[in-house]
């Protein structure tokens, strides 16, 4: 007798508790993991109360372990060994999650918070001309424009070359050549964004080219291809071969396939993978620092003089070290970070708002 | 849908020239010739790289009286110019082994947590909220790092240094706030969590679904089909996965740069404020540096760089020959 057993859920059916043995045997009741918790973060508390520790780190550190010990060894007693192992396992698991999420809330909320004190209309509006460090006043406006015009700089060379690349691996790559260059926009992802930055450095002590916008624009470039490049071939991927086949059996040559069916098709896809890659860039400091070299004034023109731009911006304020140029950085933060969670947000809606169908 | 032009119209499409009776084969050439040609032009770029910051370290090492890879000093406009880049190697090295060994057990267990244990349903947020980490800008790093993280590391610091002072590493021999190496790797293991995590997310979800329920049929709980099961086939992947995460925080600069109080000297104190990684080091020298200093901090980039090349690419070999292996598996 044959019998094809055909599984659509592919992911075990793991019931929450596993398991107990034998009808005999003794079990923890369910709420149980919740109960060791809130004793663990008592005793913790208590403890580190009682030491008189001031930094919530230790307090977090003594509870968590706490709480590892306490399950650990109510299981073992009242169930086996075994069962304490894997509740001692999915404990350590729900920890690391924990303690993954504690600094990205922490880091949220001090620049929400500290940055939402100096954050109006007149800081958008302003830029640092005439302003001492310890003063009140200035604002971001020039590092915006700044950071604006190279990215958009960036953008504009680094998407099309991004996105001709992926095509020529997605539709053509063949043999020694689309391998190589597959492996190197691999490990061009791995750039430290210094060395990029370092780079055209040297390009313009040779050729003698003064700091200006552009030339951290062309940086800036270096670091966006592969991310453009890897997402974008991820989408054409995706592209179902029979819109291909039907293209290219009506007589339409390929070039034309390419650009009226594949690229189409795929464009919620790349325009989210774009969208991300300007993310990544908009924040980046180290290129602009060694080759745009900051300036307190507005200078609209990204092809000569020096820029500012917003991740430099806050990397300045911060040096200064006052009190007041610590507002204006976390201020700046508080934009960047809107700026790229913003990017971020729109991006993964068009991905799943024009996601290519592909069928079934 | 514009997709299907009739061939026999007679006003070219703009893209094309007026040419009658157009198969497309230029145009096909053309677009060949661009695609190819801008994947040759990364290649190109990859090489330049190597070529113009070789020129100019070449130029730099030519002038240096020091000893490139011992001298504990950074002096280009000295009179004579010394450089090395003993200590930075170690300090770069050695944050990002401490972040290495805080970030990959927990973004393992993150990763277990998405693709295991988390309610289904939650799965997907809380991967996004992972990525969300990958979001955030380094230099917004730095500042929190600076201002925020450091301040409550000090009792850390303290706590370590009482109980665990007799393993000489965290022995705190330097009074000083706690912009030390170890509070740079805690740093730089919080930003390379996300990358982690997602590259060994990936691969526990290609964990093939018969060898969990072969185990589960066999009476094992949860943690033993994790242990016989996943984490055997899931080793290399976590592997590929560090050494993306390592080449990340070797090249880390202005989370480094602000947190740091920068010296040259080599301590295996890592509690103690002090020390330098290659990324900083550029970072704060490069304001201030002459025509040969400016050489010099190219020439310790181009360190930096092979040695991001190199962890790189041996992560990425181990990721393509797992493929491989994978795919005969599936």
């Amino acid at each position: 007798m044959t019998t094809t057993t055909d599984i659509q859920d592919n992911r075990p059916r793991i019931s929450p508790e596993p398991a107990k043995g034998g009808l005999s045997s003794r079990a923890l009741p369910r709420w149980s993991p919740i109960g060791f918790a809130v004793v663990a973060i008592a005793l913790g508390v208590g403890i580190s109360l009682a030491a008189g520790w001031h930094s919530r780190i230790q307090w977090g550190l003594i509870s968590a372990l706490l709480f590892l010990a306490l399950s650990y060894v109510a299981t073992t007693v009242v169930e086996n060994q075994r069962q304490a192992k894997d509740r001692l396992a999915t404990s350590i698991v729900w920890v690391c999650f924990l303690v993954a999420v504690v600094p990205l809330a922490s880091l949220l909320w001090t620049t929400i918070v500290r940055g939402s004190e100096r954050l109006d209309g007149y800081f958008l509006t302003h830029s640092m001309a005439g302003v001492l460090g310890p003063e009140h006043s200035g604002g971001v406006y020039h590092a915006l424009i700044g950071t604006l015009e190279q990215v958009g700089i960036a953008t504009v060379i680094a998407a099309p070359l991004g996105l001709l690349t992926a095509v020529y691996l997605v539709e053509y790559g063949k043999g020694a050549l689309a391998k190589a260059v597959t492996f190197f926009v691999d490990v061009m992802t791995g750039i430290p964004s210094i060395v990029a930055g370092l780079f055209i450095l040297s390009i313009m002590l040779m050729a003698g080219i003064e700091p200006s916008g552009l030339m951290g624009a062309l940086a800036l470039t270096i670091l966006m291809i592969p991310v453009v490049v890897r997402s974008t071939e991820e989408m054409l991927k995706l592209v179902p071969n029979e819109l291909r086949e039907a293209s290219l059996a009506l007589g339409i040559p390929k070039w034309r396939t390419i650009l009226k069916v594949v690229l189409p098709t795929a464009i919620g896809g790349i325009t989210t993978g774009v969208m991300l890659a300007i993310a990544r860039i908009a924040g980046e400091t180290a290129p602009i620092m060694l080759l745009v070299f900051g300036s307190q004034l507005i200078n609209g023109n990204p092809f000569e003089g020096a820029q500012s731009s917003l991740p430099f911006y806050i990397y300045e304020q911060y040096k200064v070290g006052e009190v007041a140029s610590y507002d204006r950085a976390w201020a700046a933060a508080l934009v960047l970070i809107a700026f790229v969670m913003i990017l971020n947000l729109v991006a993964r809606g068009i991905a799943r708002w024009k996601a290519p169908k592909t069928g079934r | 849908m514009a997709s299907t032009t009739p061939l026999d119209v007679p006003p070219a499409p703009p893209e094309t020239r007026s040419r009658p009776k157009s198969t497309g084969r230029a145009g096909d050439k053309v677009f060949l010739g661009l695609s190819r040609g801008s994947g040759i032009l990364l290649l190109v770029i990859m090489a330049s790289i190597a070529v113009f910051l070789s020129y100019r370290a070449y130029l730099a090492l030519s002038e240096n009286e020091g000893n490139f890879f011992s001298t504990f000093d950074w002096n280009p406009a000295g009179d004579p110019p010394v450089f090395g880049i003993a200590v930075l190697l170690f300090g770069t090295v050695i944050s990002s082994i401490i972040a290495m060994v805080i970030a990959v057990p927990i973004a393992v267990g993150i990763a277990l947590f998405i693709s295991h244990y988390a309610p289904r349903k939650l799965a997907a947020p809380l991967a996004y909220v992972i990525d969300l980490l990958a979001a955030v800008p380094s230099i917004v790093y730095g500042i929190w790092g600076a201002l925020v993280l450091v301040p409550y590391l000090e009792g850390l610091n303290l706590w370590l240094d009482q109980f665990f002072g007799w393993t000489y590493f965290f022995e705190k021999t330097e009074i000083g706030a706690a912009r030390s190496l170890f509070t740079v790797g805690i740093l730089l293991a919080i930003m390379i969590l996300p990358i982690v995590t997602s590259v060994s997310r990936e691969v526990f979800l290609q964990v093939p679904k018969m060898n969990e329920e072969a185990a589960l049929a066999l009476g094992a709980t949860r943690w033993e089909v994790i242990r016989l099961s996943v984490l055997p086939f899931g080793r290399s992947g976590i592997i590929s996965a560090s050494m993306l995460g390592l080449g990340r925080a070797l090249g880390e600069t202005m989370a480094v740069a602000t947190v740091l109080s920068p010296s040259f000297l080599i301590s295996l104190h890592v509690l103690n404020p002090g020390g330098g990684t290659f990324a900083q080091n550029i970072a704060a020298k490069f304001g201030e540096a002459n025509p040969l200093g400016r050489d010099a901090l190219i020439a310790s980039g181009l360190v930096l760089f092979i040695l991001t090349l190199l962890v790189n690419g041996a992560a990425r070999l181990i990721i393509a020959r797992r493929k491989e292996y994978s795919g005969a598996n599936a």
